[in-house]
């Protein structure tokens, strides 16, 4: 049985299991009372022996019962019938009462409300009728995306284990009604309910706080719907490699990918940015650019977080000074301070005065903030990044002025929102990382020559029947010809062909073959896809143009074509 | 031994036993039919149907299947009644009670459906 029917089959079964006593009660109880009267003899109004039928006796149960009571109808009772009377109101009221009871006491139990949330959610999935995920965890990384996705009209399903954080979803007064399931999300009977077997399930995002649920997700999602994508969000490297074998489409550490962005900010600002730009999960103008001092690095914890900067940062020309409390449960070098780092003592034996930069990395987001303070103190041009661990802590983040904060949750959802929305930006992006900053420096200033103020935005077009009928169409008319189309008549303006779109084209994508940064004489075939930037209200003008066969027309010959088949009719032979 | 089953069992059977008492006799004659039998059938018609309601089986949900229509053919039976009683006035003329009998005798026929079912689902048990 699907799992809705099943669901609201739990709901019915449950009701009339805990019913069943009561209503046979009620039921014998108006049996015996309505044979009662019956059989007592009465008096008409004439003085003559009347027996109630069973039509009247029942009548007057039903309303003797209900306590409505119109009185002794229709003849005045007779003494043997008022006592029977009487013992038969107070049955009929107390079976009423048990029954009623009963079926409040049902309402309320908790067992029953989740049977009935069960059902609710199972239908709300149900109804979904659009692709959707399915994500496991509503912290702060799962609300985060779930947000984001919302917003961007893309709809999801939740599962956590924590019933708060379902009400939290509930009143968070999203875009879109987002389903929320409390759940363990490792245990498979909760991804099936979710809608993981469903024909719109997209793809599954395990972003909970424990590693080893992630793995059981990404396991039973590949093994239940191996279609779908797989997004895991993971912070030990076995479970990482464990995910990675099992087909997990993609594995996010927040730590690693966190020490790479640093290290790309160090090697190369301008992609530093370029990335983070493209990334982010908001549409903001794009900031300042930060630029990350060479030099000696104080790193105060050397966690996971810890860790993966040291292990990047050298590669970079950097030296790291490690600071950590546990020096020996952490592994961390022999050249490490032992010692929070809160203190200036231990800072000063770090020797914070000789350093560049500072990294609070620790788990604490407090003592995070306390090290940078401090840190400063001693050394007010250092450069300090700082790990926040909690959301919350947002103000006092935002207050304490750093030149960089890790939040995880950012990290990961920002990466899980550029896999989502644009397959191919994933692919610029990585194609990216192989050129220098001089050619990062020129992809922004050619970006933010044509934005002019504009929140940004990155958009893919591809060159299918269905998404771009009238350009498909004119590339099958031009090969006919023997014409090309080039990537420059695409971004002409369908107002004024002679004026160009405000967006830069970023990569081109041919099976196999990728260009980055298309010359605007490059020709468009079958197939293509191609990923702009530029302002969002632009990607809708192209759409316009490559899916209205007369507005392509006009861009790529500026005549305007007929529409109608008489003037075309007439159009064509004029021409002749 | 199932106490659940010794009731249902008991309840169904009864419910079958009091509906044929009812319809035997002459088919139109009012003498043959006594009303409280009728009601007897009906009550324990009802209660069989609840005890059945919410069970999950394949066998249990044609159980609950044909104690509905019993339920519904006895219940039509005693709308007519009281009809003819009680809101016409013309008592129970043969006419009435060949009508009565035959909804009871439809009765009869879902009920005898129930014991059939009842007794396979115990032969098929065989324990």
């Amino acid at each position: 049985m699907r799992p809705r029917l099943a669901a609201i089959h739990n709901v019915v079964h449950l009701l009339f299991r805990r019913l069943r006593m009561p209503l046979i009660v009620v039921i014998c109880t108006y049996a015996v009372s309505i044979v009662g009267l019956t059989l007592i003899p009465g008096i008409d109004d004439q003085g003559n022996p009347w027996r109630m039928s069973m039509f009247h006796a029942f009548y007057f149960v039903s309303f003797m019962g209900s306590t409505i009571g119109f009185g002794e109808i229709p003849y005045p009772f007779t003494d043997a019938q008022r006592l029977w009377t009487t013992a038969a109101m107070y049955a009929t009221v107390t079976a009423w009462l048990y029954a009623i009871g009963s079926l409040l006491a049902l309402v309320q139990d908790p067992a029953f409300r989740r049977v009935v949330k069960a059902a609710a959610f199972a239908r709300a999935v149900h109804r979904i009728n659009q692709r959707y995920y399915i994500v496991c965890g509503y912290g702060d990384t799962g609300s985060l995306l779930v947000g984001v996705l919302a917003a961007n009209g893309i709809r999801s399903v939740v599962v956590d284990i924590d019933q708060s954080r379902i009400d939290a979803l509930e009143i968070a007064g999203l875009p879109l009604e987002i389903p929320g399931l409390c759940a363990d999300a490792a245990d498979p009977a909760s991804l099936i309910e979710s809608g993981l077997r469903g024909k719109h399930c997209a793809g599954v995002i395990a972003l909970t706080n424990d590693d080893q649920v992630n793995l059981t997700v990404a396991v039973t999602s590949k093994l239940i719907a191996a279609h779908v994508t797989v997004i895991c969000r993971a912070e030990f490297e076995d479970t990482e490699a464990n995910m990675a074998s099992f087909g997990t489409d993609h594995i996010i550490n927040p730590f690693v990918t966190f020490a790479d962005s640093l290290a790309m900010a160090v090697h190369s600002p301008s992609m530093y940015l370029l990335n983070d730009w493209m990334t982010s999960t908001r549409k903001l103008p794009m900031e300042e650019l930060v630029s990350p001092p060479r030099g000696t690095w104080v790193v105060c914890g050397y966690g996971r977080f810890g860790k993966a900067v040291c292990n990047r940062l050298p590669s970079e020309g950097i030296n790291t000074v490690v600071i950590e409390a546990n020096t020996e449960g952490t592994h961390a070098p022999p050249s490490a301070v032992r010692g929070r780092g809160t203190e200036a003592v231990t800072l000063k034996e770090g020797r914070i005065e000789e350093a560049v930069a500072v990294i609070a990395g620790t788990d604490n987001g407090t003592n995070n903030l306390s090290i940078v303070i401090t840190a400063r103190d001693m050394n007010p041009e250092l450069f300090a990044v700082a790990r926040q661990t909690e959301r919350r802590e947002d103000p006092m983040f935002a207050a304490a002025r750093l030149d960089m904060v890790m939040q995880p949750w950012v990290i990961v959802a920002s990466r899980v929102w550029s896999l989502i929305r644009n397959p191919i930006l994933a692919e610029f992006l990585r194609l990216a990382r192989d050129q220098d900053n001089a050619w990062a420096n020129v992809v922004i200033s050619r970006i933010t020559a044509v934005l002019e103020e504009e929140p940004p935005d990155t958009w893919m077009l591809s060159i299918t029947p269905n998404d771009t009928p009238a350009l498909y169409a004119a590339l099958d008319a031009a090969m006919d010809r023997g014409e090309q189309i080039s990537l420059s008549d695409l971004l002409r303006d369908p107002r004024n062909r002679d004026a160009t779109l405000a967006c830069v084209p970023l990569l081109l994508m041919r099976s196999h073959e990728q260009a980055l940064m298309p010359e605007g004489s490059a020709a468009i075939h079958k197939g293509d896809r191609l990923l702009f930037a530029g302002a969002a209200h632009v990607a809708d003008t192209m759409r316009w143009t490559t899916q209205n066969a007369n507005t392509l027309e006009y861009v790529l010959t500026g005549s305007e074509r007929p529409s109608g088949f008489v003037w075309r009719l007439f159009a064509r032979e004029q021409g002749e | 031994m199932n106490l659940e089953k010794v009731f249902f069992a008991f309840f169904i059977v009864l419910a079958l036993t009091l509906n044929f008492g009812f319809v035997m006799g002459d088919f139109d004659n009012p003498d043959h039919h006594n009303v409280y039998e009728f009601f007897a059938a009906l009550v324990v018609s009802l209660i069989a149907t609840v005890l059945k309601v919410g069970d999950r089986t394949h066998i249990g949900a044609v159980l609950l299947a044909t104690s509905l229509v019993a339920d519904l053919q006895l219940i039509a039976a005693a709308v007519v009644w009281a009809i003819a009683e009680h809101a016409v006035g013309i008592g129970a003329t043969p006419s009435i009670m060949a009508s009565i009998v035959s909804l009871s005798s439809g009765a009869v026929l879902a009920n005898l459906m129930s014991v059939l079912l009842l007794a396979v689902e115990t032969v098929m048990v065989r324990r």
